[in-house]
């Protein structure tokens, strides 16, 4: 670190400070060990699964595993990473000092690991931690819930406050800090979907929260909202939470789409294709958002009408996200391509997510979900769209902009080792849970019929090279920190443009304290 | 910058009591609307809570529709609880009578709530109840039992490719 840095050992300057690069800092370190956490879950997870019959762990635990593997992976790895790029790159993107709003920015970390911290302590608490999974469906979270299920609660809280903080003071620095000329058309397409984003949030942790309240109230203030005895109704919970939990999923995909936005035109050597068009695609699909939750409960016995609206309504969003998946290919068309390993996940992506694409619209026909519906076949659609969707992204931008950041670069073959064994050790462990979804194998469930061994064994063996991946991972990214070569020219890709690539690298503690005028400047060719 | 600090401020509280009244949507809206629509679409088997008043009956004696009853005792729930037929063919439009058997095998006072459910979904909004134990709470004494009506029509407009209905009670003990 540069000018003005306090020392980077004092543990005060961590706990105080209202700097974004700081705390996007803290956000990012504390998303990889989280990140770590949840992926250990996972190991315990397949190992069980290696082969039929119960081997290693009891099903109450592989349940506690397969629950507390969600909820970290969503809310403690992939949630904050973004969260984390984003205090990075947003002030620096559009030409702003700081966050607009630092002491609520520190706040919003600091509640995280707390909040952590109770959720992964409820393992060791007696009956367990929450076995009922990410979902969290009543009854199961309520009348049959383990006592520290409260504690989940109060978890889940508290990360609702903090994402609801984080996406406040994102909306705030967007819409009030550019720097004079960057209009809202010339943001880059991070931060365009951050602020999208960010708004969903805003709309629907409250909901969540309000949810989770309301299991808090039946199980501990004698209320029914999912108690059928009092009136109440279980179905009701699906619907307040995936009304909560559709939107999620675009919560966590839309800052990648707009991190490999900013990526496969620097690699491309061109401007991003039909900028415009980003921007009102990443628009529809959050409205979108809003209207096809009852997809995620086709089998709960809706009237046919319904079915068919959310069915269609569902297949319409493949409309904008085809839109985007087009734009990225033709900005690849023709361009002076080169792979090194940003792009090389940022590719990655495009193919994975794109066969995750296709197999949440074959989960969106109503009468054909009936057979995929709590399968494998929901287990591998997500983990594509989740996995090499999200993380995929996230790797892309940790490689893409860690040069740019702590001013070392990384070590470029370790990168690419890195992509290729993640790219095959994903597909190994995935693309076969299509199969034995198909033919029946039901999700969450520790044991399996025999014919579902061989396929099992494989995804296991890919979910070892998928994970030990992680750890080379890991490894670049701690040793380039440590001791990896100088970089000294301000833009380290050739065909990078953005604010980000006009300050010195490493970038300084403080940056754009005089705005820089971009009135002049035609940033996109808004083609 | 000290309008830009307001602007902030301005943004920072909308956004706030944006997210507080999203919360209070979930409990003042989405539950009740749940509940409405449901009443109305007859959706998840609820059948409606009031007795139902028939404009004319047409008695279709062409068909027959088996009418099973199922009860089930929530967790826990130690009563004895049974329908004194389980099985039975009506005519749709026809008044049918049937009673169900419940005994506190307890030591103590209890009170009881059936909730009713009908399958297929579909056919809930043409079952309709003129009388019916599960409209009122059940107080029962010590070792006391009690021979609790239902009475009931098939809708005659009942589409014809339903040839089953099934109504499920579910006692639940509701003793304060």
């Amino acid at each position: 670190m540069s000018d003005h840095a306090p020392s980077a050992t004092s543990l005060s300057r961590w706990l105080y400070t209202t700097n974004h690069k700081d705390i996007g800092s803290m956000y990012l370190w504390f998303s990889l060990s989280m990140f770590i956490l949840g992926g250990a879950f996972a190991m315990v997870i397949r190992a069980e699964l290696f082969q039929p019959g119960m081997q290693l762990i009891d099903p109450n635990f592989y349940n506690q595993m397969t629950t507390l593997h969600g909820l970290v992976m969503i809310f403690g790895a992939i949630m904050p990473a973004f969260v984390g790029l984003a205090n990075w790159l947003i002030p620096i993107m559009i030409g702003a000092p700081d966050m607009a709003l630092p002491r609520m920015n520190n706040w919003s970390f600091w509640i995280l690991p707390p909040a952590f911290l109770m959720l992964a302590s409820t393992l060791f608490m007696e009956g367990g931690a929450p076995a009922f999974g990410w979902t969290a469906y009543a009854p199961l979270s309520t009348t049959y819930a383990p006592p520290s299920v409260t504690f989940f609660i109060f978890a889940v809280h508290i990360l609702g406050v903090s994402s609801i903080m984080g996406s406040i003071n994102i909306i705030a620095t967007i819409m009030n800090m550019r720097a004079p000329g960057m209009t809202y058309m010339k943001m880059p397409m991070f931060v365009w979907t951050w602020l999208i984003t960010a708004f969903l949030l805003v709309a629907v942790m409250p909901v969540l929260a309000g949810a989770v309240t309301m299991m808090l109230m039946d199980i501990h203030f004698n209320t029914s909202f999912f108690s059928a005895a009092g009136g109440g109704d279980p179905v009701l919970y699906q619907h307040i939470f995936w009304f909560f939990g559709h939107p999620e999923v675009y919560i966590i995909i839309l800052p990648a789409f707009g991190v490999i936005s900013e990526i496969i035109p620097t690699f491309s050597r061109k401007t991003l294709f039909g900028y415009s068009s980003m921007v009102y695609a990443t628009a529809s699909i959050a409205f979108m958002s809003f209207i096809v939750w009852a997809h995620h409960m086709y089998t709960v016995g809706m009237p046919v009408a319904g079915e068919l609206f959310f069915m269609y309504a569902t297949m319409l969003i493949a409309v904008p996200t085809g839109v985007k998946v087009f734009n990225w290919v033709s900005t690849m068309w023709r361009g002076a391509l080169t792979f090194e390993t940003p792009m090389l996940f940022a590719i990655g992506f495009l193919i994975l997510f794109t066969i995750g694409g296709f197999s949440g619209l074959m989960l969106s026909i109503a009468p054909a979900d009936f057979q995929y519906h709590d399968t494998y076949f929901v287990v591998a659609h997500f983990h594509y769209v989740m996995v090499a969707g999200a993380v995929f992204s996230i790797t892309a931008a940790v490689y893409y902009w860690l040069p740019k950041m702590c001013g070392r670069m990384y070590n470029e073959t370790m990168g690419k080792v890195n992509f290729w064994i993640s790219f095959v050790g994903f597909n190994i462990t995935f693309f076969p849970q299509h199969f034995v979804g198909l033919a029946g194998m039901p999700r969450r469930v520790p044991d399996y019929a025999l014919q579902f061994a061989d396929f099992n064994m494989m995804s296991s063996i890919g979910a070892f090279i998928y994970g030990m991946s992680q750890l080379l991972f890991m490894y670049n990214v701690i040793a380039t920190v440590i001791a990896g070569k100088p970089v000294e020219e301000n833009k380290t890709w050739e065909g990078a443009s953005g604010l980000e690539w006009t300050i010195p690298t490493p970038a300084p503690y403080h940056t754009f304290e005089v705005p820089p005028d971009l009135t002049k400047e035609k940033i996109h060719a808004t083609a | 910058m000290q309008l830009l600090k307001n602007n902030t401020i301005d943004l920072t509280v909308k956004l706030v009591m944006a997210s507080v009244a999203m919360f209070v949507f979930v409990f003042v809206v989405m539950v009740p609307l749940y509940d409405v629509l449901c009443d109305a679409l007859g959706i998840n088997g609820k059948t409606s809570g009031r007795s139902y008043v028939a404009e004319k009956i047409e008695v279709d004696t062409t068909r027959e529709i088996t009418v099973q009853f199922v009860t089930i005792n929530n967790s826990n729930m130690p009563w004895i609880f049974e329908p004194s037929e389980v099985i039975t063919n009506v005519n749709p439009g026809a008044m049918n009578d049937v009673t169900f058997y419940a005994k506190n095998t307890t030591n103590k006072y209890m009170s009881a709530q059936a909730i009713p459910s009908v399958s297929p979904a579909r056919a809930s909004t043409y079952f309709h109840k003129t009388e019916c134990f599960c409209f009122d709470k059940q107080d029962l004494g010590a070792n006391s039992e009690i021979l609790m009506p239902l009475r009931y029509i098939v809708d005659q407009n009942l589409p014809k490719d339903i040839k089953t209905i099934t109504l499920s009670y579910t006692i639940f003990d509701i003793t304060e």
